[in-house]
């Protein structure tokens, strides 16, 4: 489960920065007038993209304004989705996959790896508070499983080195290629390489 | 009419109905906690289902409409195990501590768990707890018992209009609250609690202090506003411990103002229990015959005219007719009932009245505010106001500017221009009223305030007659009085005017008045010099303060008496407990004062008295019905004088001396403080 509990400390006030109020503004034009509030998600998410991961209570007040919503209407929404955090997460978010296939494939090596490196425990952010980590339920890739998504990308096939290299270049502020780190292409197959003749490499 | 089969009997409905409210018609039981005939459909508790024919599945009868030719049944085996099984996931998370719940005698899920339930649990896990809420000072929340039926979130939605409830998270940690755990910032709260099927949300004054089925029940009626809200008073011996709303589709649904509700602690504090003099400034405790003897002298060394006599907020019809009486036999016409000089015109009756009646403001497909503020002034009526903007779209708009009504309206302008516009019909807004049928124009007192107060009713009075708006089917005029007492004393013409309408405040301020009677009145705003003050009530409050003798008497809830609501509708408030100390009915008091003064008694029996009020009272019809309709007479007022409409604040928590004297009115009033001088509630 991700963070449902609003952090203590909020920021006074919030808004779109221009870039995402242009974005925003084109998100409204698709829907009716009177049924704006339909935005509503969309403009979490991006408040959340524009707030390092985290969407404040400012941001829920500015975004029922926006939309004319009650707050609450709002706030119900930034609860019931796990994808919503509504403490500080960092600026790299770690969502480690453990559901059966992963865990088959090794996750928990994987969580043991982000414990030693990132927190002790799940949703603590580390000494300079840019990074934490959570287990989160199936994220889809199961068929190159373990995987893990930092932010908006996921990085697949990991196995502990992998794991341990990402999280430290990430610690050192170095974004590392998404993708398979085991050489794969997307989802193909890795040894059979041809399948009844065709070559698929 | 369509036909439905319930249980082997066929049933006609009426098309739009749902399952369950067939199954009602055909007088078969259904349990439900979700659903609720004033709130939307949500069907989450899954409480009411039953066997349809063909249904492989048993149906929600909440949220299934009923269809020509279908199959239900009730009492099947299918039935009985799905009842059983939602009982028991209801009851997996839902705490057994009912011995110490308040809502334990009238829990919708202890009753219906013992009818329809198991008598054991399978589930051996943890329970899941929920930390409380913080609603404000009149809802006690225990948010462990709470079982999702969203009942409260959808009436504050709905019928309050003000969405504070929702529900967060989701799952098994779903929770039930106030954004960030403020107050809910509405006269309608305390509703959600009668709502509330569980122990989840219950009264915080009333918390552990009487179990139901101890109380006794007194149906009566609410005072406190003009509308006369259906009460019932549970009482514990002599004290008034809650006050729960009375159905009555007329007036107020099911619902009662915070006010109403939670007034009632104001009725143990502050009592006058024994008649006071006031010897060198101090105020002495004394017998009956000191303190009526002390008047009496008074009122025969004074001149009739000097003698003037105001009534109060809270005063029913029978003393009012009783003051009136007495003060004929004094020889004085100094009678008001009025706190500030406004426009009335008491000749017709409709010219006091809410004519288009509540039941009216649904039918209405236009509604005009002037001067008024429904929200404070008339809150149950106000719900109603909601009530057509939410079902009708009736388009709501307002002259001079009332704030926030829990509903959207538009502002025509802010100054008196724009009714003479719309009288000489030279506003777009005319346009409007034309084409509407049933349009309904509620003026209020800080209309009539106003100087040009008489042209504002006279004409727009003349300009709906002209319309051909005012006849026995539908009457577009209404008045919007703000006190349970208004509609008697105009009825009984307790008025005390001249031309410039204020004559009775003229002579306060000048003091021309020896012996000031203040029956009840605590409203009256001067200066007190040389007058003689007598106060009779039941609360010391701003009246008892400057009074220089006391009278104790009963408050509404502790003797019989009629009133008119704001329709003209004569009611009976009954008695639900006795009197504090040596206060005597406040007719009596009359009685035997009179009897000093001629040796006469002005009424020999309660009966007698009510039977003259009902001989006295304009165009009564019965008890419980609206007055019978007369043809407007007309008068023709032309002083007109620009000016800037502006609605008079109402303190709404502290409006009166019941109210004043209760602690939890005092808390609602200093949060509502707090939160507009913050500028937002959040």
């Amino acid at each position: 489960m991700s963070l449902k509990k609003v952090n203590p400390e909020q920021p006074k006030n919030f808004e779109f920065s221009s870039n995402y109020k242009k974005i925003a503004e084109e998100i409204l034009k698709k829907y009716p007038n009177e049924n704006k509030k339909s935005a509503v998600m969309p403009f979490l998410y991006l408040a959340q993209k524009q707030n390092s991961n985290w969407i404040p209570l400012a941001a829920i007040k500015y975004i029922s304004k926006y939309l004319s919503m009650p707050y609450i209407n709002v706030y119900e929404v930034a609860t019931f989705y796990s994808m919503f955090n509504l403490s500080p997460v960092g600026k790299y978010f770690l969502q480690v996959c453990t559901t059966t296939p992963c865990l088959i494939r090794g996750a928990d090596k994987i969580v043991k790896v982000c414990k030693q490196k990132i927190s002790e425990k799940e949703n603590h952010l580390t000494k300079n508070g840019e990074c934490s980590w959570a287990e989160v339920e199936c994220l889809g890739a199961c068929v190159n499983a373990p995987m893990m998504q930092i932010n908006e990308d996921y990085y697949e096939d990991l196995d502990e080195k992998s794991t341990v290299k990402i999280i430290d270049s990430i610690l050192n502020n170095k974004i590392l290629k998404p993708g398979s780190y085991r050489g794969r292409k997307n989802t193909s197959p890795e040894n059979e390489k041809k399948i009844n003749g065709n070559d698929y490499a | 009419m369509p036909k439905i089969n319930i249980n082997g009997k066929e049933i006609d409905f009426e098309t739009g109905m749902t399952v369950l409210q067939a199954c009602e018609l055909a007088k078969v039981e259904i349990p439900r906690f979700c659903y609720h005939e004033r709130l939307s459909i949500a069907g989450n508790c899954r409480m009411c289902l039953v066997e349809m024919e063909k249904s492989p599945k048993p149906i929600a009868s909440c949220a299934m409409p009923a269809v020509e030719g279908m199959k239900i049944k009730t009492n099947s085996e299918l039935v009985e195990k799905a009842r059983k099984g939602v009982m028991e996931f209801l009851l997996a998370n839902h705490p057994l501590d009912c011995p110490v719940c308040d809502q334990g005698g009238e829990c919708d899920l202890q009753d219906q768990s013992l009818y329809y339930g198991v008598d054991k649990s399978r589930f051996s896990e943890n329970k899941r707890s929920v930390s409380e809420k913080y609603m404000g000072p009149l809802i006690k929340t225990q948010m462990t018992r709470c079982i999702h039926c969203t009942r409260c979130v959808r009436f504050s939605t709905e019928v309050a209009g003000v969405p504070e409830i929702g529900a967060i998270g989701r799952g098994e940690n779903m929770e039930i609250t106030t954004y960030l755990e403020k107050s809910m910032d509405s006269e309608l709260s305390g509703n959600v609690i009668d709502l509330c099927p569980v122990g989840a949300l219950t009264s915080k004054p009333y918390a552990f202090s009487a179990r139901p089925w101890e109380l006794k029940k007194t149906e009566s009626i609410d005072v406190l506003d003009a509308v006369g809200s259906n009460i019932r008073v549970d009482t514990y011996g002599w004290e008034v411990k809650r006050i729960l709303p009375r159905l009555n589709e007329d007036i107020n649904e099911e619902w009662i103002s915070d006010k109403t509700r939670y007034s009632c602690d104001g009725l143990l504090k502050q009592r006058i229990d024994s008649p006071y003099i006031k010897k060198e400034n101090k105020l002495i405790k004394s017998s009956w015959e000191d303190a009526l003897d002390t008047i009496i002298k008074k009122f025969k060394e004074t001149d009739p005219n000097q003698i003037a006599g105001h009534i109060g907020d809270l005063v029913n019809l029978e003393t009012t007719f009783a003051f009136k009486k007495f003060f004929e036999e004094i020889g004085s016409q100094n009678l008001e009932f009025r706190e500030k000089p406004f426009y009335i015109n008491p000749e017709d009756k409709m010219n006091y009245l809410f004519n288009s009646s509540i039941n009216g403001i649904e039918e209405s497909d236009l509604i005009l505010l002037v001067g008024s503020n429904p929200r404070h002034e008339a809150t149950i009526l106000n719900a109603r106001i909601r009530k057509a903007f939410r079902n009708n779209k009736t388009p709501i708009f307002s002259i001079g500017d009332p704030g926030d009504q829990t509903y959207d309206f538009k502002i025509l302008g802010n100054s008196t221009q724009t009714i003479k516009e719309i009288i000489e019909e030279k506003h777009e807004f005319n346009k409007i009223l034309n084409n509407s049928k049933k349009p309904l124009i509620i003026i209020g007192e800080s209309a009539l305030e106003l100087e040009s107060g008489g042209y504002i009713f006279e004409e727009l009075k003349n300009f709906l007659i002209k319309k051909e708006l005012i006849n026995d089917k539908w009457n577009a005029l209404n008045i919007l009085v703000q006190n349970a007492s208004t509609v008697g004393a105009l009825d009984f013409k307790i008025i005390n005017k001249d031309q410039s309408n204020s004559n009775f405040f003229k002579n306060i301020k000048n003091k021309k008045f020896k012996i000031l009677y203040l029956l009840g009145s605590d409203n009256l705003k001067f200066d007190k010099n040389e007058e003689f003050v007598i106060y009779q009530g039941s609360h010391g409050d701003r009246g008892a303060e400057m009074a220089d003798v006391i009278l104790p008497s009963p408050a509404y809830t502790e003797e019989n008496g009629l009133y008119q609501n704001l329709e003209g509708r004569v009611q009976e408030c009954r008695k639900a407990s006795y009197p504090a100390g040596e206060a005597i009915e406040n007719w009596k008091i009359l009685n035997k004062l009179n009897y000093l003064y001629k040796n006469k008694n002005l009424f020999t029996s309660y009966n007698s008295l009510k039977e003259e009020v009902l001989k006295n009272i304009v165009n009564f019809k019965d008890i419980n019905k609206l007055p019978k309709f007369k043809e407007p007479s007309k008068k023709i007022n032309n002083i007109f004088k620009n000016e800037k409409i502006h609605l008079s604040h109402i303190d709404y928590y502290f409006s009166n001396s019941i109210s004043r004297s209760s602690k939890v009115m005092s808390e609602c009033r200093s949060i509502k403080i707090k939160t507009l001088k913050s500028g937002t509630n959040n």
